[in-house]
């Protein structure tokens, strides 16, 4: 699953050589179940959301997306990644840089813990924040002295977003910094620099794309987390109403065409994510002193 | 690499740390904690009925099982997409290999809808599954197609860079030998590929433990036949049982970091077989 180096040309290495190349049969018939099951599980599915989304012809599809409370769903989405992801972001370089540059015990501990939202079920991870600032919870009591709503409101939903996109960035530049080792860092505080300009010009340049490619990943799921938001939303239209949130509800009210639409937004999201993935991949698998978007 | 020379040379060492542990701690070490403080208020006869009702076994069954042959299916579908994208060569090939992470960008409740719309009754297949006898959505089959969408790319993208990195010479060592097709890819390819798909098989079945998003669209949520164990966590939230909802999730917490470990070790086993390889 890490790395973004995907290189696609090495199927000539394998179909040229007698040892390797497999007979036309095993082609044919592994070719079919691959890319059968590729055509089923992951192709149809995307292709049901569009035409589903335009079965009633656009102006009903355009109707569903300026409606008031898809609106509104859309601006608390958008605020709930922007505050998750530069958060996320922070974190995830600082924890790089001291697990990559610095060796300290209990190193592969503190990389286990960060990867700990991955393997927590979504619902639990609304549930732990329902659990600490809910009616019922450690500081709800506190809280509801001074009037703060954390839970059934735009905190929670941030707070659950956070959580869920917590590793992505951290865990794509990790395994980057470690591989780049600090001889080039090293010799730039010798020479003089300062800790932030020795960052700024010598290290981010070289993790300008896994960066990148961390931040685009965190956001798609910020934008699109359903469970953890759902359990801590309340599910208050024109309020603490999510884009998936809303394409639940409209979904469950029978307003199949506007769900869908709802939907394609999101789609549409996750298939610039891959295509922006795909460009870093073949960016960082050019050569280096060849960067025309540099 | 990094080592004690380093440390005196490059600054930043305290503060990024102290970062780290912080913000981890905040938001995620604390709050998880809690899950633990709530099921500790509960007695032990209270937690043992809250976990062991029959409602709730029925949705560990469900949702462990749905996610062992969800992860099964993708081991093998996964490793013949990972083998066809990096040993052949076909038209559409980078639009198939970028499209392969679309579960990890799309949206669950997208997906959950769209899986829906497809194996619904009269849905794009369902229509005409239906007249054959086979239902597929609001039953056990349509969590396993739900936690099958969301896994594959966890397989494929383990399996693809070390089918990347096999030397073809391994093969044709294997084939001067007198080895035939078959016996090269079961004896040599297999074995080196093993570890690499092992560990992508356990990344599908953690994620699909917890799915939640995609799978209650298509489950049909009925209590006992579909409902899956997450489900039950927000259905107790809903009815305002605290700690019944926390006594589940602190189980469903538990398996997730057995499981969490078991990856660790998985992915050592997978690093070293990898260093011995080359």
């Amino acid at each position: 699953m890490s790395g973004i180096a995907t290189t696609l040309g090495t199927a000539a290495r394998f179909e040229t050589p007698s040892a390797t190349r497999d007979s036309r049969i095993v082609k044919i018939v592994l070719m079919t179940l691959g890319l059968g099951f590729f055509a089923l599980f992951l192709l149809l599915p995307l292709v049901v959301v569009f035409a589903e989304a335009m079965r009633k012809g656009f102006e009903t599809y355009w109707a569903a997306l300026v409606d008031p409370d898809a609106l509104s769903a859309i601006w608390l989405t958008l605020i709930a990644a922007a505050i998750a992801v530069p958060l996320n972001l922070v974190f995830g370089v600082s924890a790089a840089w001291a697990i990559a540059k610095y060796a300290f015990p209990g190193k592969a501990f503190l990389t286990t813990l960060i990867d700990l939202p991955f393997s927590v079920s979504p619902v639990i991870a609304g549930l732990i924040y329902v659990l600490v600032f809910g009616a019922q919870g450690w500081f709800g009591p506190m809280l509801a002295d001074y009037d703060i709503a954390i839970i059934f409101a735009v905190p929670g939903i941030v707070l659950a977003t956070i959580f869920v996109t917590f590793p992505f960035i951290a865990r794509e530049l990790i395994p980057l910094m470690e591989a780049q080792g600090s001889d080039e860092e090293e010799a730039a505080i010798v020479l003089g620099a300062s800790g932030w300009q020795t960052f700024r010009h010598v290290t981010l340049p070289n993790i300008k794309w896994g960066l990148l490619y961390g931040v685009i990943l965190c956001n798609a799921r910020a934008m699109g987390e359903f469970g953890a938001v759902s359990v801590v939303s309340g599910h208050i239209r024109g309020l603490t109403n999510t884009m998936p949130l809303h394409v639940e509800i409209l979904y469950n009210e029978y307003q199949f065409v506007a769900a869908f639409a709802v939907a394609s937004l999101l789609a549409l999201l996750a298939l610039f994510t891959l295509a922006v993935k795909s460009l870093i991949a073949w960016q960082a698998a050019r050569p280096p002193g060849k960067e025309p978007l540099a | 690499m990094a080592g004690h020379s380093t440390r005196k040379v490059l600054p930043g060492f305290g503060l990024t740390l102290g970062v780290t542990i912080v913000y981890l701690s905040l938001v995620v070490l604390i709050p998880l904690a809690a899950v633990f403080v709530k099921t500790a208020t509960l007695s032990a006869d209270q937690f043992w009925t809250t976990i062991s009702a029959p409602r709730a076994v029925a949705s560990y069954q469900l949702t462990f099982g749905a996610a062992l042959l969800a992860a099964l299916v993708n081991a093998v579908f996964g490793l013949i997409l990972a083998w066809v994208l990096v040993r052949y060569s076909f038209p559409g090939k980078t639009l198939v290999d970028a499209l392969i992470d679309l579960p990890f960008a799309l949206p669950t409740a997208v997906a959950g809808i769209a899986l829906t719309a497809i194996y619904a009754r009269n849905g794009w297949l369902g229509q005409h599954l239906e007249p054959l006898g086979i239902k597929i959505a609001f039953t056990p089959v349509g969590v396993l197609v739900a936690l099958i969408f969301i896994g594959l790319p966890f397989v494929v993208r383990t399996v693809q860079p070390v089918l990347e990195d096999l030397d073809a010479e391994y093969e044709e060592a294997a084939a001067s030998l007198g080895a035939t097709r078959w016996q090269s890819v079961t004896r040599v390819v297999l074995p080196t590929v093993l570890p690499a798909l092992t560990t992508g098989f356990a990344l599908a079945f953690a994620r699909a433990v917890g799915e939640y998003g995609s799978v209650i669209f298509i489950a049909g949520n009925m209590p006992m036949i579909s409902e899956i164990t997450p489900l039950i966590i927000i259905t107790k939230l809903e009815q305002y049982d605290y700690a019944g909802a926390t006594a589940i999730a602190a189980v469903m917490l538990v398996i997730s970091f057995a499981l969490l470990l078991t990856i660790n070790l998985l992915q050592a086993w997978s690093a070293r077989r990898g260093r011995r390889e080359t």
